[in-house]
């Protein structure tokens, strides 16, 4: 057995870029994917020649569902005039980029290439919400969890009630990280939702007073978010307010050997820990409060960067649904099991606080074009790192150590990157 | 007991004729549900099919609004939604299933920890017909 993982060279980003994320129906795959990849060129310092670019992995979950189109690879290549050099489409569902990101860094740490790119796409706004509900649900254990009828947000919901149980929590606790993450968002120019919660409130109350309809008297925003009318039960107790929405984007990183960093710019990231595992379904889950899948990614990333919870400074995780921020900051050691809704409730997540989460508004705000999603995290840590995030930059903080954390399925995948600014 | 692959495909037969099965594994005699083809613990392949009492108690569950096509063809919607679970059986192991008799619309009258009973749902008819595991408060 290895004592210690590491790579066999270090591996920086010298690039990074997303195109913004929403609803687009006049834009396809294509349009995103040259969106992001043109500003990953021009998001490197010193230039980059593409002609330089080896080889590419990108990540997409379920295009082939979503939009009747599969064999990715080979027309993102054409597409972004890399042939004949390869390209190569992972699929770890909601983590297929993470997943491209790890290729792509085992690339060039074997010594066979030196320069490549990693990214991800999906296009899910083209279908009902009934069907990109079904496109999800493909990730599911079907022939047990699928067939009973659960869904994505059926999942995460059965892991609330569990985590409510065990821990004493509520709904009201999850509407804390639905607040926080809606206050990040309208700093996000990137974002699908760059509204606040009160924001959307005011929006309502203006709304009925123009057509002459009752005027809602929402308290405040937990008022707001307890209103089912406005936030009506998806999976109980996941209500609309708890779930990311349905998304199109596309991002990019670009990797080089860390040796040729300088090359490109002054400040580049480097990746000082990664790490991966696999969960189970439901049935066989081997705790509804964790994901063991988290466990073992957080396991090989710290072991390899030397450096323990205490040391992130700030994380962007995979908060698909309200209650999987709360456990994903659990598992990855920033806050005790049992302790994360106490936290968000405190503040501490919050863009000011001692433990930032999910700066860029989340996936709930930001948005989760699922094969995009993984590469896009890492633009908003290669963003703060350098300090290029604008108006929602971390403040009074020396910003050296970042971390993504990227779940897929219902835990059956998950990845943790650690990034440092040197 | 029939000599049947153990296999999603047979666990499903099995529901068919209103049969909750397992599988044990003839060396170390670890039991799953639902099947699998080689054990956790010892890695055995062998494996032998196990019946199942079919009692157990909720451990966690969601109230599901916005359903696969599956569901859809039952009758399921936004505002008809259903009930699916986690249920620990009494021998030990945990499995999914749909709720029955229970209020998915009053997710607050849905207890974890609550006794059940299993039920076998069939739907459709001759060789369309598919049975859908259930349970229903005991």
């Amino acid at each position: 057995m290895k004592k210690q993982r590491k790579l066999g060279r270090g591996v920086a980003i010298v690039g990074a870029a997303m195109s913004k994320f929403g609803v687009f129906k006049e834009k396809d795959s294509r349009d995103l994917l040259v969106e992001a990849y043109t500003e990953m060129l021009s998001s490197v310092d010193k230039g980059i020649d593409p002609n330089d670019i080896e080889a590419m992995w990108v990540g997409n979950f379920s295009n082939d569902f979503y939009v009747h189109q599969g064999h990715w690879g080979p027309i993102v290549a054409d597409l972004l005039g890399h042939t004949p050099k390869p390209i190569t489409r992972t699929e770890g569902a909601c983590a297929s980029s993470a997943l491209a990101f790890r290729d792509a860094i085992f690339s060039i740490a074997s010594g066979f290439y030196d320069i490549v790119v990693a990214g991800g796409f999906e296009e899910m706004s083209k279908v009902t919400t009934e069907q990109a509900t079904e496109g999800l649900a493909l990730a599911l254990d079907r022939p047990f969890e699928g067939i009973v009828g659960f869904t994505f947000p059926g999942v995460f919901g059965a892991y609330a009630n569990a985590y409510f149980a065990k821990y004493g929590a509520n709904h009201e606790h999850l509407m804390n990280v639905t607040i926080k993450s809606h206050n990040n968002a309208p700093l996000n120019p990137k974002a699908q939702f760059q509204v606040s919660i009160r924001d959307i409130m005011n929006s309502r109350i203006e709304r009925a007073k123009q057509k002459g309809e009752p005027i809602p008297t929402w308290k405040d925003e937990k008022d707001f978010l307890r209103d089912p009318k406005v936030n009506p039960p998806v999976a109980w107790p996941m209500r609309l307010f708890d779930c990311c929405p349905i998304s199109d984007g596309a991002s990019f990183v670009l990797l080089v050997a860390e040796e040729l960093a300088k090359n490109f710019t002054d400040k580049p990231i480097h990746i000082i820990g990664i790490g991966q595992g696999s969960g189970r379904p439901l049935h066989t889950a081997s705790s509804l409060t964790s994901f063991e899948a988290n466990i073992n990614a957080d396991k090989e990333a710290y072991e390899m960067a030397g450096i323990t919870a205490k040391d992130v400074q700030f994380a962007e995780v995979h908060d698909c649904f309200s209650i999987a921020e709360i456990i994903h900051t659990e598992d990855l050691g920033f806050f005790k099991p049992g302790e994360a809704y106490k936290a968000v409730a405190e503040g501490a997540t919050r863009r000011d606080g001692p433990m930032p989460i999910n700066t860029s508004g989340g996936l709930k705000c930001k948005g989760h074009p699922v094969g995009a999603t993984g590469t896009a995290q890492m633009y908003e840590i290669f963003k703060q790192l350098r300090g290029e995030a604008g108006k929602r930059q971390i403040p009074n903080k020396n910003l050296r150590i970042g971390a993504t954390q990227n779940l897929g399925g219902t835990g059956g995948t998950c990845t943790f990157c650690i990034f440092e600014r040197r | 007991m029939p000599e049947r692959l153990i296999s999603p495909i047979s666990f499903h037969q099995f529901l068919n004729e209103e049969k909750l099965m397992g599988s044990k594994c003839k060396k170390c005699g670890k039991l799953y549900a639902p099947p699998r083809p080689i054990c956790l613990d010892c890695r055995g392949n062998e494996m032998e099919w196990a019946p199942l009492k079919g009692r157990g108690k909720l451990v966690t569950f969601a109230c599901i609004h916005v359903g696969p096509p599956w569901m859809i063809e039952q009758g399921y919607d936004r505002e008809h939604p259903y009930c699916s679970g986690v249920v620990e059986l009494e021998e030990g192991v945990k499995i999914d299933a749909r709720l029955e008799g229970v209020n998915a619309s009053k997710p607050e009258t849905i207890k974890l920890g609550m006794p059940l009973t299993v039920q076998f749902l069939h739907r459709g008819e001759g060789e369309k017909m598919q049975t859908f595991l259930a349970f229903k408060p005991a």
